[in-house]
């Protein structure tokens, strides 16, 4: 009963916020809904969201995993996305002619990369034990650059038929194809907890190290592989962003995009000093974060003040899920049952001795 | 002699505990003292009432016989009270010079010049082998010790505290420390020395006093207490009214194969190459002081710290323990001594901490359904009433001896053949203790063969058919059936060997 109380704080938050943000985008215009179709595909306000959402939901999922692990975020995220997606484009203008084969193939040596950077990040944060920020900090820097040089030349275009409907629209589909990728892509992470224990370990790992160790799990391989995981995530991220562009800008993909992410996995409820995670709460709190902006232009506000308010709508956003928040709301929730219903809980230790018949006595942590 | 430091009457007491009880103590010029007493005497809690870290609540303090009330450290400082903790608390990144007289002076300005100077001046007087400018952490831990010693001297301490100071020297810097502490004392310093170390205390200390439980029990001349008696007066039996407490043992005697056998095995930890054997269905344990190498055996058992030699045989098979992932598959479990730090996943919920141990031993590609997990929960909930609103509620939120319980679940679960608890009943109820007993004893019936560390010497008399005594991280002796007594442990301990 007390973890569903807790649970559903975490996921009322982004909910309301979202809730907020879509009233204001129907005060500004009651059209907000609506949904018209464009050659065939799904377009309007909600699809739109979606569809520009893409990656960072993709990044915000693999960041949940790594900051519940190790404590710390990658920022290095979105210019990992960069180098992979470069390699993807290399390979695909490499090719003598772009089939749905070379695509994909082309896609999975960018996974590769990617796997080769969440490693190179997860090396430094597991085995070296470098602040895991520090320790991104260096691919944060030298990144935009080694894409540049995988390049070859400036801002290479994308120009062909698979990769054009890969980013936008396949003729007979109505929905875009990046919100197909993105739901496919949460399904099969949904599957990865499932089968396996990675949520268990990372959690314990973030929680206690020390009793993670004693209980078998290896903390220098569950750090290392959320890392790895972010890496592929990147590497997905990459190439939606690269396929939506059509074409590869080393310096703008993706550009600040690891900040919306960490923003993402806090909106959720995540404590980004690791342990517990809901994947579901960074999920709402990506699209929070999209519907944020589109909301800030449609309210018209000018793209160079756009990130001032931005900021701060999520301070006010941040106080509320503060932990001294939730206190004071959950006092306050309280006070007001007490008031309405006449019911004055009790404080969990002395609901033991006062439980009404019912299996509820549980003793608070009592320090010896 | 004059006394530096007196105090009479202290009590001091915090929301359901009574940590001191009208204690006292006093302190010459120019001598040593130790403070002695096992976990939880109250020697922490004297400490910090003479460093002003707490406000007595009653009782009389007087420093050159004036009557003084401490309000805070600072006014400690001011009447010349300086203590040094077993954590250096300088800055290791800074200079000797810099960690001597930073945070001292009012002056925004430093002359550098100058504090090297003063720096070295102080180093040469007492013969620390320490440069001014060297970086604090680049010093080895017996100097670093020392340099905190000086930066209180400098201050015009003239009573030092010195709490548990040599835990983690190794014996020549701990001689280099006591040559330090010889010539304060021949400068009129007053030292307090705690420490566990019963060697150590007999080498330098002038005189004793014993706390136990919050409680005065003596001040002593150290040349005229024998060891065996401080140990007995630390633990609290008087050698008169020894009185042997009936066991449930069943032909605890008969002993049946090895279940796991090390020879020389040391860990990093600091324990000293140990042999050990334990058979199927048998209770032993290990016993000693705090400090005494009794929990480092046991994680060098599990490979909790890393293992660097020794050889290991488990049902009569040669192993390789390197990991506690090879103990865990090897059939044994380990309860840690820090049931916060090193036991349960507090965030995690009640169910997942008592899968934890079983889940892992499965495999990372074979998670249990939640059904399943469910049902050994609840089961195990069941069987070790452990009080619990859900399965489902986070485990930080129970009381000590459920979280004790559910990590206890969490290693029966696994169904051990070897189980390893170390101090199962710290910190927890009286009801809860007897269970666990209980449990242990049950438990060996069934053929499980159980090491039991605890600090409280009945319990491991009441549980154990067998008692390997250590001292200063050796074994120093071993003790079953009719040997088994409060005096021969004692005995041990105190260095009299395992004569009966």
């Amino acid at each position: 009963m007390n973890k569903m109380k807790i649970r559903n704080y975490q996921a009322f938050l982004p909910l309301l916020v979202l809730a907020i943000l879509i009233l204001i985008n129907l005060l500004k215009g009651a059209d907000y809904f609506s949904i018209s179709i464009i050659n065939g595909a799904l377009y309007g306000n909600i699809p739109n969201i979606l569809f520009g959402a893409s990656e960072l939901v993709i990044l915000a999922i693999g960041m949940t995993l790594v900051t519940s692990s190790s404590g710390g975020q990658d920022i290095s995220v979105g210019v990992a996305a960069t180098i992979t997606s470069s390699v993807f484009v290399r390979v695909v203008l490499n090719a003598h002619e772009v089939t749905l084969m070379t695509v994909l193939g082309a896609f999975l040596v960018s996974c590769l990369v990617g796997i080769a950077i969440g490693a190179f990040n997860g090396t430094l944060v597991a085995i070296f034990n470098v602040q895991p920020m520090v320790a991104t900090l260096i691919l944060f820097t030298a990144g935009r650059s080694i894409a540049f040089l995988i390049d070859g030349r400036l801002s290479p275009i994308l120009a062909n038929r698979i990769t054009n409907q890969i980013g936008s629209v396949i003729p007979g589909v109505p929905v875009q194809t990046p919100i197909l990728l993105t739901v496919v892509f949460i399904l099969l992470f949904s599957i990865l907890l499932k089968i396996t224990n990675l949520k268990l370990y990372a959690q314990c790992v973030g929680i206690n190290q020390k009793a993670a160790r004693l209980n078998g799990i290896n903390p220098v391989s569950v750090k290392l592989l959320t890392y790895i995981i972010l890496g592929v995530c990147s590497a997905v991220a990459g190439f939606i962003a690269v396929t939506k562009a059509g074409r590869h800008d080393s310096v703008n993909l993706l550009r600040f995009i690891e900040m919306d992410a960490i923003l993402a996995v806090a909106i959720g409820g995540n404590a980004l000093s690791g342990g517990k995670f809901s994947i579901t709460g960074s999920v709402i709190g990506a699209y929070t974060i999209e519907v944020l902006n589109r909301t800030l232009l449609r309210l018209e506000v000018g793209t160079e003040t756009i990130k001032a308010f931005k900021a701060v709508f999520i301070i006010i956003l941040m106080i509320f899920a503060s932990p001294v928040a939730r206190g004071t709301a959950a006092k306050a929730a309280q006070w007001i049952r007490a008031r309405f219903t006449g019911i004055v809980r009790l404080p969990a230790s002395k609901k033991a001795e006062a439980s009404e018949g019912s299996k509820a006595d549980v003793s608070v942590e009592k320090e010896v | 002699m004059q006394n530096v430091l007196e105090m009479s009457g202290i009590c001091k007491s915090f929301p359901g505990v009574r940590a001191l009880h009208n204690v006292s103590f006093s302190l010459r010029k120019g001598e040593v003292h130790a403070l002695m007493g096992e976990n939880g005497a109250g020697k922490s809690t004297l400490i910090k009432v003479i460093t002003g870290v707490y406000e007595k609540d009653a009782g009389q303090i007087l420093v050159d016989g004036k009557a003084i009330h401490f309000r805070s450290p600072q006014d400690a400082q001011n009447f010349g009270v300086g203590a040094v903790y077993q954590e250096i608390m300088l800055c290791p990144n800074l200079t000797v010079a810099e960690n001597l007289f930073i945070g001292r002076g009012q002056h925004a300005l430093v002359n550098w010049k100058q504090m090297k100077e003063k720096a070295a001046q102080l180093l040469r007087s007492l013969d620390i082998p320490a440069r001014p400018t060297q970086q604090l952490s680049s010093c080895s831990l017996a100097v670093q010790q020392m340099i905190a010693i000086a930066r209180a001297i400098d201050m015009n301490c003239r009573i030092l505290i010195l709490d548990e100071p040599t835990s983690s020297l190794d014996e020549e810097e701990v001689q280099k420390l006591f040559r330090l502490m010889r010539e304060l004392k021949a400068r009129g310093v007053g030292i307090i020395f705690v420490t566990h170390f019963l060697d150590q205390v007999y080498e330098i200390s002038d005189r004793i006093t014993v706390l136990r439980n919050g409680e005065f029990i003596g001040e002593y001349e150290a040349a005229s207490l024998p060891q065996f008696e401080l140990v007995s007066k630390m633990m609290g039996k008087a050698l008169d009214d020894v009185s042997q407490i009936k066991k449930e043992k069943s032909a605890s005697i008969q002993r049946g194969v090895p279940v796991y056998e090390a020879v020389g095995l040391s860990s990093t930890a600091g324990i000293k190459p140990f042999d050990f054997t334990i058979h199927k269905g048998e209770v032993n344990g290990f016993i000693g002081l705090l400090g005494s190498g009794r929990s480092e055996a046991a994680r060098a058992i599990y490979a909790a710290d890393k293992v660097i030699g020794g050889e290991v045989k488990v049902n009569g098979k040669k192993v390789k323990i390197r990991e506690p992932m090879h103990a865990m598959k090897l059939g044994i479990g380990y309860l840690p001594e820090d049931r916060k730090s090193d036991g349960i996943i507090a965030d995690l919920s009640v169910r997942e901490n008592i899968i934890l141990a079983l889940q892992v031993l499965k495999g990372f590609f074979k998670p249990f359904s939640r059904k399943q997990a469910e049902v050994f929960a609840e089961e195990y909930i069941k069987s070790l009433s452990i009080k619990t609103a859900s399965t489902s509620t986070p485990v930080k939120s129970l009381s000590g001896g459920n979280q004790q319980k559910v990590i206890i679940a969490r290693w029966l679960l696994t169904h051990p053949e070897y189980l390893i608890l170390d101090e199962p009943t710290r910190g927890i109820d009286v009801g809860t203790k007897v269970e666990i007993q209980k449990l242990v004893l049950k438990l060996a019936r069934e053929g499980v063969s159980i090491t039991f560390i605890s600090s409280e010497i009945e319990e491991m008399l009441r549980t154990c058919s067998r008692l390997i005594v250590m001292k200063d991280r050796e074994i120093a002796g071993e003790l079953s059936g009719e040997n088994m007594t409060e005096r021969d442990i004692m005995h041990v301990i105190a260095g009299g060997g395992t004569k009966s």
